[in-house]
């Protein structure tokens, strides 16, 4: 099977201690998958690896057709210093970072398309405001804003739920199903089985290893979460040193 | 210059060296105020003051080789604390050594190394001098440097603001869109040393930081964007540069700790007063919440 983004036995970890085993799969092009499994499971790990922020310590990912600037990548809500003084229309503005760049001029048209993803996302008149003035909600959409600006077919989007309030959830996952049918690839971590069943095609069910990736009604059954469950719970602190690697 | 008193005049015989020192401060405050706006965006507030001791020994050899020589010693500790950065960032990528443990260690090393070469071969008054400055002193020569290090700092800001800001605020964005994050990490720290090097003849190695770091940390209580920050900073460096130049004078001591001591009262003034969260406010704005 091929497809966008392809993995070919991969393992992914940090100092030699894998997090995720020898999964090989791909992500179809325009497909909607959500990965789900436990805590430790490895799921932020494997965004990373799809991003392509963390190399392979085995195998390798392929993708095709793009481009280091076609994935937009949103990863957890942690990793952003919110007390930076960042106006909010100055984070959208750096989705246009392929146009601009590092040291480019943002035109007047970059800045009036970045209060249109505003608007759009439902934060028209936010633009000068600062980042942290924000709520968690109000900054999750200002992020969804920026990857609308970079316009990426492949969208990576680390737990973008969590932590935000049922309608805020709503609103995100109806931007998310538009990006869907513009045709975008996406990949999303999600905690809430319900929400992925209601919304996400394809599931991707993480234990460290692949326990399933398909259908996502062929995915969620009682007997594969129960098996993910399983995995878990054998888990130690450390994960051993990965045989293949060492051979 | 006639009109002045004598503690002005009297440390400062020749004519117009008072003029060079006030030039000298403003220039200063100019390109370390918003170098230390940014060091403390982005958490370094400890590693500045590392990168201060770090140009000790550069500043320390240069005196061996051609003594008091403000030029010879400026080039040394340049040449000194770029080493430390280069050394501290690959200690870091190289051992489990965390950043500001592997700048703490540097920071030790290279204080003590550079009393020990400066106190073996000179005499306590230029040791006091390289520690703690001699704004009284400055020369033509040393000010065109100044200017020029102040020039080239807000150019140099200008010109990597964008990844700068982008690598405080969302590094690994600048990581997925390869944005050049290193480059601009290290073209900033060079910056650093360069205010460094460029205060230490006004300040001392000891007290370079000082005109850095307070200002920066005071602009808080008052400003919240980049640039009002960096505004403020540079307002409160001035401010308290001439203020600590005058002291030095009236009091004949080093220039460096007055100067530094009039950036601490307008610290703990703006900690108290500035209208952004400052003591003051925040009593007021608890008065009003229960009224």
């Amino acid at each position: 099977m091929t497809g966008v983004i392809e993995l070919r036995d991969v393992t992914l970890g940090y100092e030699r201690h894998p997090a995720v085993h020898h999964v090989s799969g791909a992500f179809a092009a325009g497909s909607l998958t959500a990965i789900v499994g436990p805590n430790g499971a490895g799921k932020s790990t494997l965004m990373k690896g799809l991003a392509g922020l963390l190399r392979p310590l085995d195998g390798e990912i392929v993708r095709h057709g793009l481009a280091r600037h076609d994935i937009a990548y949103l990863p957890q809500q942690t990793e952003i210093d919110n007390d930076f003084p960042i106006s909010v229309l100055d984070v959208v503005v750096l989705g246009a970072w392929r146009r601009i760049g590092a040291f480019g001029r943002v035109t007047r048209a970059v800045r009036e398309t970045a209060q249109a993803a505003l608007t759009d996302v439902g934060l028209e008149g936010f633009g000068d405001r600062l980042i942290g003035a924000l709520s968690v909600g109000q900054r999750q959409k200002a992020l969804f804003a920026r990857a609308m600006l970079a316009d990426a077919p492949l969208l990576l989007l680390d737990e973008p739920f969590t932590a935000m309030d049922a309608r805020t959830i709503d609103e995100l996952m109806a931007l998310v199903l538009r990006w869907h049918r513009e045709g975008r690839t996406i990949v999303a971590v999600v905690h809430d089985f319900e929400q992925v069943r209601t919304c996400f095609p394809e599931t991707l069910l993480l234990a460290r290893d692949v326990v399933a990736w398909g259908s996502t009604a062929s995915v969620l059954t009682s007997a594969n979460l129960l098996k993910a469950a399983a995995v878990s719970d054998v888990w130690d602190r450390h994960a051993p040193v990965c045989e293949r690697i060492d051979a | 210059m006639t009109n002045l008193p004598d503690w002005i005049t009297g440390p400062l015989a020749e004519p117009g060296a008072l003029k060079r020192a006030v030039v000298a401060c403003v220039a200063l405050s100019l390109g370390s105020g918003p170098v230390g706006v940014f060091l403390v965006l982005r958490r370094m507030s400890l590693i500045g003051d590392t990168m201060a001791h770090a140009i000790l020994p550069g500043v320390a050899a240069g005196f061996l080789i051609a003594g008091m020589s403000i030029p010879v010693m400026s080039i040394g500790g340049f040449a000194a604390g770029l080493i430390v950065a280069l050394l501290a960032g690959l200690v870091t990528r190289l051992t489990p050594v965390k950043e500001d443990a592997s700048f703490a260690s540097l920071l030790v090393i290279s204080l003590a190394l550079g009393v020990l070469m400066v106190g073996s071969h000179g005499d306590d008054e230029e040791l006091v001098h390289v520690l703690f400055g001699d704004i009284g002193e400055v020369t033509d020569g040393s000010l065109v440097m100044i200017s020029a290090v102040a020039s080239v700092t807000l150019v140099g800001l200008a010109a990597i603001y964008r990844p700068l800001v982008v690598e405080c605020f969302d590094p690994v964005f600048l990581r997925t869109v390869r944005g050049p994050g290193a480059a601009a990490h290290f073209a900033f720290l060079t910056l650093v040393v360069l205010n460094m090097v460029a205060a230490f003849q006004a300040l001392g190695t000891l007290m370079a930081v000082g005109l850095m770091m307070l200002p920066a940390i005071a602009a808080r209580f008052w400003a919240r964007e980049v640039w009002s920050l960096a505004a403020v900073a540079v307002t409160i460096a001035i401010a308290s540069s001439v203020i600590g130049l005058f002291l030095s004078l009236y009091l004949g001591a080093p220039s460096g700790p007055a100067i530094v001591l009039a950036a601490g009262i307008a610290y703990i003034g703006s900690l108290m007063l500035g209208p952004r969260d400052g003591l003051a406010a925040r009593l007021l704005r608890q008065h009003h919440l229960r009224a």
